[in-house]
């Protein structure tokens, strides 16, 4: 089985982020590091291979300046290989640019399953995976809690508003694999130097065959006019505990006629 | 200055239109002279509610059956958006929703405005606002494609108004099989057993995170909540660690809530979480971090460990 896992690498989010003024997209021109949304994807792909007996499991990225430290991450954690897009002209691409992209990339894997985080930690659209299907002409199970192959058909749990639907489709598919729902392994020492050989093919938007205009910020079609601040909330009343506490919280309640 | 025409996607279930979609429909008959719905399921069910909401006609999709709602109803909406030529379709940020935006934006080859909490027609054409960095600044962007532009809008951005109109007409839209990527079916649903007020409505909600220590404090939340009559919620920490399940989820995936009053206890106020809930009225929070981002949202602040505060606080309100 081959699965293709996208991988987002992003900037620090321990950091405070910043826009670029004139695009007004987010700065990304720091390290990134594998979007912990993504492990989940990676950790999936890494158990699904292995209850097949066996199986490859290939990387996508799409990040600026040829950045692999996320990518290395991934590998570290057991991927065998990688493709990194990368190129000035895709600086400030949305949802739909970015879909277009890695679509292109992964058509060329002949992958039986895709997987993907439901959502990035930093843009968190939540409508790549989806676009990807789109753009790739599958069949796509989004925000999936389980996910089980047999005989080449995934059987999902897809969490919904209310509780969760089973669903069951013949691959190829795309499925987008809710946080949470594995545990994402450490990669060992062996694993890191390991991942320091493993193939990583790089290309440019050319190599894709996509038109430079269809990406990007003009791609996009969409136009920042204005970034505010938004109204802070006024500062309380900060109280430390020496055992009483309780019934400052008490005596607000009351006075909110909660009690 | 209005638009012409906002198409709504329209979600709810046999009782009725969702509250999302209600507070959909309230704003978008605010930005243009003709609201309609598309409904991929139920459109019957929800056409009196929709109808009393200000919209004029709901287009119903048949056939839907047990395909998943995005891939069908992308398929359906891009011809007929054709056909009825809006100038905006909206969507709530839910999990269908999302689904048959981003199908819609790759057959109709046009950008998806997300995440937005409001929206306005600038020169004719609509400007949506996103919070951005746990909503501390809020970015607005003008849509530049043609018509119609496609924008999702999260949870409880609007208060959902009834107009006072009568049922809104219905009229059929034919499904459109979308080929091999439509194979996908429903083999079962299942609906997670509720208990006590609903999180997105509760006037009270009381919500645990990792300072909690250990699963099993979760029960304290529950008790407190159960003795001040609110909801139940969580940070992402503990659901992703599978202490409590994602109906609980308070924060930017998960829900948006904005009650009267909210407790934090042992949550630390991740931009995750803090987007999900900086809108509620007054925000109590425990923690025993004097540095936790919590704070500085919180009006009652309490600096303190939750295994001293809430045990007392419960005792507290026992013998009152």
């Amino acid at each position: 089985m081959k699965v293709v896992v996208c991988v987002k690498q992003i900037p620090d989010p321990a950091i405070p982020g910043e826009l670029v003024p004139e695009t007004g997209t987010l700065n990304r021109d720091d390290k990134l590091i594998l979007d912990e949304s993504d492990s989940y994807g990676v950790e999936m792909a890494l158990q699904l291979a292995e209850a097949a007996g066996g199986g490859q499991v290939s990387l996508v990225s799409m990040a600026p300046r040829s950045e692999t430290s996320g990518l290395r991450t991934a590998l570290a954690m057991g991927a065998d290989d990688a493709v990194l897009i990368s190129d000035d002209a895709l600086a400030g691409s949305d949802a739909l640019g970015t879909a277009k992209v890695l679509g292109a990339a992964i058509s060329e894997l002949e992958a039986d399953l895709v997987l993907a985080g439901v959502e990035s930690s930093d843009g968190y659209t939540g409508t790549v995976p989806e676009m990807i299907a789109g753009v790739m002409g599958l069949p796509s199970i989004t925000f999936a809690k389980q996910i089980e192959i047999s005989d080449g058909v995934a059987s999902v749990q897809r969490q919904t508003e209310a509780g969760y639907d089973q669903v069951e489709c013949a691959l190829p598919a795309v499925v987008s694999v809710t946080a949470g729902v594995v545990e994402p392994r450490y990669p060992s020492f062996k694993g890191i130097m390991a991942a320091k050989k493993k193939p990583v093919d790089s290309k440019d938007l050319a190599a894709l065959g996509i038109d430079a205009a269809a990406v990007g910020v003009a791609g996009a079609r969409q136009e920042t006019v204005e970034v505010t601040d938004a109204p802070e909330r006024e500062a309380g009343e900060i109280i430390t505990d020496e055992g009483d506490a309780h019934a400052n919280i008490v005596e607000f309640l009351t006075e909110l006629k909660v009690i | 200055m209005t638009l012409a025409q906002i198409l709504l996607f329209a979600e709810g279930d046999a009782d009725g239109a969702s509250g999302l979609t209600l507070e959909l429909a309230t704003k978008a008959r605010t930005l243009a002279d003709t609201v309609t719905a598309f409904a991929p399921a139920h459109g019957e069910a929800m056409a009196a509610e929709l109808g009393a909401h200000g919209v004029s006609t709901v287009y119903a999709l048949e056939g839907l059956g047990d395909g998943l709602v995005g891939v069908h109803a992308a398929a359906a909406l891009a011809g007929h958006i054709e056909a009825t030529s809006p100038d905006a379709v909206f969507f709530g940020q839910t999990t269908d929703g999302r689904d048959t935006a981003a199908r819609l934006a790759v057959l109709a080859d046009r950008p998806v405005s997300t995440n937005n909490v409001g929206a306005e027609v600038v020169d004719g054409g609509l400007v949506t606002e996103e919070p951005i960095f746990g909503g501390t600044q809020n970015i607005f962007t003008a849509y530049r494609a043609s018509a119609p532009a496609l924008a999702m809008f999260r949870p409880k951005s609007f208060e959902a108004e009834p107009s006072g109109g009568g049922a809104a007409a219905v009229e059929s839209v034919a499904a459109v099989d979308p080929g091999e990527a439509g194979r996908a079916t429903v083999t079962g649903r299942h609906a997670e057993e509720r208990s006590g007020p609903q999180l997105d409505d509760a006037a009270v909600v009381v919500s645990g995170g990792r300072g909690l220590g250990q699963p099993e404090a979760y029960s304290m939340v529950d008790e407190l909540a159960g003795l001040l009559g609110a909801a139940s919620g969580a940070s992402r920490a503990i659901v992703d660690a599978g202490w409590v399940p994602y109906a609980k989820q308070v924060g930017q995936t998960g829900k948006v809530v904005k009650p009267s009053v909210y407790i934090a206890c042992g949550i630390s106020g991740a931009t995750q979480h803090l987007v999900g809930m900086k809108g509620s009225k007054n925000i109590v929070a425990i923690n025993k971090d004097p540095e936790a981002p919590i704070f500085g949202v919180a009006d009652l602040g309490i600096v303190g460990d939750v295994h001293k505060v809430m045990p007392a606080l419960i005792e507290a309100l026992k013998s009152r």
